[in-house]
């Protein structure tokens, strides 16, 4: 236990001196190696201090111990991802952001209705969602589509109060310039007002996939066939099988990022023209 | 000063805007701001009349009421003999903003051919005519870049290259060399100027500097604020072929004199 | 002022009334089948309806349904009891306030280290934004769990979990909030050969203020969801989770949505204290924030 202690005052000092150099310097590629060092150390901590002080698996897992776990249990993971994300995430994320993007154009028409609605799609918004899962199991069944149900609810409200954002956004100048072309309603909202209120819907679009993931996660442990990534963490826990809860985690972690970083990309690619990308590609931080 | 009866009929003047008694309030009550009141005007054909005078003379207001974008409360205002609504949905005028307002996620060709793409035509024309009027700002070059990565002046020589694009004959523009520095206005102002020259537009102006008004009119339009009213109109011959350094010259100074001694009378110094 | 209160109301009644009005249709077209049973063959339409309107366990109860369960279950049963909707909205906003309160504190001294220490504005930050793209409610159980066994029971754990789920947005409200002044007001303080100490108390601080509330009202509500699920997985047997939890296992439609929107409601409380408190301050700064 000593020599354990020692290693990591030793490898924590040099690691906190490497991580102070690296912050200091500028530029892209210090910019991703500082974070990843900084996990890094997190990680190394972890397991010295698990292993090395001897912190019982009921508590808390050493990372090896995770990464062997998911190893392991590959199937079962494999099968609740499909579960819970394939089937249940992303047609719910696709209906509910559809349906809001929709919504929101339809709403356009209107000041009166949308003076009603946007209030109330704000409120609507702002409650816990996932509450509303009991009643979509008992209108859909135990299975995917409750779940789904609960993920298109909780991104349609997000996606809805973004585009109307985006749609109202618009400059005096670039809509006086359409009236002064004879431009036509459904002209002006083609070409000018849905590209340029694509900024706020790429916003709602990656907010909403951590918010469908949540809706689903959450709404399995409400009940739901013997697999998916909410039930095996609840009942997993419920059995202090924690490796296996940890592994679930880190996939559920890992589907998060990834989709995050996947939206991200497609808007550098989408949303070339606009300052706050531009920014980025620019200057790297 | 009334020019021309309210009833003549179009084919026998050569007013491409006519202001007869025109005004124009905004809000009521405690917040009622006469913008206008009472302007006869009226601008012919090939014209190149500048509007000045400090904020709130209501040059912009005219200038908008013109393109449709603002409505009369009073008097009568007809452009190419029609009412201004007519007017706009015939694109019987081009119009350039203070700020070049260009699409960030097109390109300048995809920018200049909007006008063109909204009322419906073929994509050889419109590729044809953007070709054109680039040429005509001297942005050949510069027509598949962003316009991101062009310089201001730049960015305001697109914009007028697009109000072009459908061949107005009549531009309005509303300070559009505002934003920029001094040097790259000179050079923008020679550039209208020449444009002017080649294609026999009709220009309504808005500036409020003395030295362009004068150099770039052949009649100005002195305006002042509280309510906005035209105080002068005085004409500014200096001949058709203008190099910038006809500034110095002592008619160009003897008018620019002219339009600040109107500018003072109107109090607009207040 | 009453004028334009009312004017910018009325959209949103209209809006409430027609929602109401296609909640009720939509419950008679749900509930009729069980309605026709109720109310055996032969009845009238108009028995019919009411009875589709008046089930015990109806696929979608009709508005007045839940409002009266809503009410009986704040105002009629005795604070003590389990049926006591009063006793488990407390139970669930003592736990939101103290995750709320935790994340605050929490939140703040974060971002105030972040702004301050490059290392951790470089090595930390992009960690606290990735953070949002992990599910974090998804491990609520476990964290119940875990600090079950070290004997860590009770409110804490909870209160852990909506705290981690609010922190988010106070700490990088904040981190913008403080970073927001221009460079022109950093220049003039440097003239002044201001300390570290004063650009913070007289120039971040309070520049910060309007942010920090913005990240304050989603705070509340994220404490109030993150308080809700976190009495999912234990079987906990007091708090508005729970109580959905209990009726979803019974069938009990009533009692999920009264619990449904018992917690709307605190939600709203939440929120409207956090603007209560924004109103304080911006009296206080004499109208704007």
């Amino acid at each position: 236990m000593i020599v354990a202690a020692l290693a990591l005052t030793a490898s924590l000092g040099l690691g906190w001196a490497m991580l102070i150099r690296w912050a200091a310097r500028d530029g892209r590629a210090y910019g991703i190696a500082t974070p990843l060092l900084f996990g890094a150390l997190l990680l190394w901590c972890w397991e010295v201090v698990c292993i090395g002080f001897g912190v019982p698996r009921v508590l808390l897992p050493a990372p090896t111990e995770i990464a062997r776990a998911f190893a392991t249990h590959l199937p079962m993971l494999w099968a609740d991802f499909v579960q819970t994300v394939v089937r249940a995430v992303l047609p719910g994320y696709a209906l509910g952001c559809a349906a809001g993007y929709l919504a929101a154009i339809a709403l356009d028409r209107s000041l009166f209705l949308r003076r009603g609605v946007l209030p109330l799609a704000g409120l609507l918004g702002a409650m816990p969602i996932v509450g509303i899962a009991p009643i979509m199991v008992m209108w859909f069944g135990f299975d995917w589509p409750s779940k789904a149900a609960v993920a298109a609810v909780m991104t349609f409200f997000p996606m809805l109060v973004n585009t109307v954002a985006g749609l109202s956004g618009t400059g005096a100048i670039e809509r006086d310039l359409m009236r002064s072309y004879g431009a036509s309603y459904w002209q002006t909202l083609v070409k000018l007002r849905l590209p340029a209120a694509l900024p706020f819907v790429f916003n709602a679009l990656k907010l909403n996939f951590t918010l469908a993931l949540i809706g689903a996660i959450v709404a399995e442990y409400f009940g739901t066939p013997i697999v998916g990534m909410g039930f095996r963490i609840s009942t997993e826990a419920a059995r202090l099988d924690l490796d296996v809860v940890w592994a679930e985690v880190a996939l559920a972690a890992i589907t998060g990022s990834a989709c995050f970083a996947a939206l991200a990309l497609l808007e550098r690619v989408v949303l070339f023209w606009h300052p706050s990308v531009q920014k980025f590609a620019l200057s790297g931080r | 000063m009334t020019w021309l009866s309210q009833t003549a009929p179009p084919a026998l003047t050569s007013a491409v805007v006519e202001a007869c008694d025109l005004s124009i309030v905004f809000g009521s009550g405690e917040h009622r701001t006469v913008a206008l009141t009472t302007v006869d005007l009226a601008i012919l054909r090939g014209e190149f009349v500048s509007l000045i005078g400090p904020s709130g003379c209501g040059k912009t207001t005219l200038l908008r009421a013109i393109a449709d974008l603002e409505q009369p409360t009073g008097g009568h205002l007809s452009v190419n003999g029609k009412t201004p609504a007519q007017a706009r949905r015939e694109r019987a005028y081009g119009y350039v903003f203070q700020a070049p307002a260009l699409y960030p996620w097109r390109n300048i060709e995809r920018n200049v051919m909007l006008p063109l793409e909204i009322m419906g035509r073929s994509l050889a024309e419109r590729r044809a005519s953007a070709k054109r009027n680039l040429e005509l700002v001297g942005l050949s070059e510069f027509a598949q870049r962003f316009p991101w990565q062009l310089s201001g002046g730049m960015q305001q020589r697109a914009s007028i290259a697009r109000a072009l694009s459908f061949e107005p004959a009549l531009l309005l523009m509303d300070e559009p060399f505002g934003a920029l520095d001094e040097i790259t206005r000179d050079g923008l102002n020679v550039h209208l100027l020449d444009l002017w020259r080649r294609t026999n537009m009709t220009v309504v102006f808005v500036t409020h500097s003395i030295p362009e008004a004068v150099y770039l009119s052949t009649r100005i339009v002195v305006m002042s604020p509280r309510p906005g009213r035209i105080v002068d109109v005085i004409p500014s011959d200096l001949g058709r072929d203008r190099p910038l350094d006809i500034r110095d010259t002592p008619e160009f100074l003897q008018v620019a004199h002219r339009v600040r001694t109107a500018l003072h009378a109107g109090r607009s110094y207040d | 002022m009453i004028r334009g209160a009312a004017r910018r109301a009325a959209p949103i009644v209209v809006v409430l009334l027609g929602l109401v009005g296609m909640w009720y249709a939509a419950a008679l077209a749900l509930d009729l089948r069980a309605g026709q049973a109720l109310a055996g063959s032969g009845a009238s339409p108009q028995a019919l309806i009411a009875a589709a309107w008046s089930l015990e366990r109806p696929l979608l109860p009709a508005p007045h349904q839940v409002a009266q369960a809503v009410w009986s279950g704040l105002f009629g049963e005795p604070l003590g009891s389990a049926r006591s909707l009063l006793y488990h909205a407390g139970v669930t906003a003592l736990t939101a306030a103290l995750g709320f309160a935790l994340a605050l504190v929490f939140g703040i001294a974060l971002a105030v280290s972040i702004v301050h220490v490059r290392t951790l504005d470089r090595s930390l930050m992009p960690w606290v934004v990735a953070s949002q793209t992990v599910p974090v409610l998804a491990i609520a159980p476990m964290v119940v769990v875990v600090l079950g066994n070290i004997g860590l029971t009770g409110v804490l754990p909870k209160a852990l979990i909506a705290g981690w789920l609010s922190f988010f947005p106070i700490t990088t409200a904040m981190v913008t909030g403080l970073r927001s002044p221009d460079r022109m007001q950093f220049d003039l303080m440097r003239t002044y050969s201001a300390s570290g100490r004063d650009i913070f108390a007289k120039l971040r601080w309070p520049a910060s203020m309007a942010f920090l509330f913005a990240g304050v009202k989603v705070a509340a509500t994220l404490a109030v969801v993150g308080a809700i699920v976190a009495e999912l997985p234990t079987g906990a047997q007091a708090g508005l989770g729970a109580r959905l939890l209990a009726g979803s296992y019974y069938g009990q439609t009533l009692q999920i949505w009264a619990a449904l929107i018992a917690a709307a409601l605190l939600t709203l409380l939440a929120v409207g204290a956090a603007d209560c408190a924004q109103r304080v301050l911006v009296a206080r700064r004499g109208g704007r924030l």
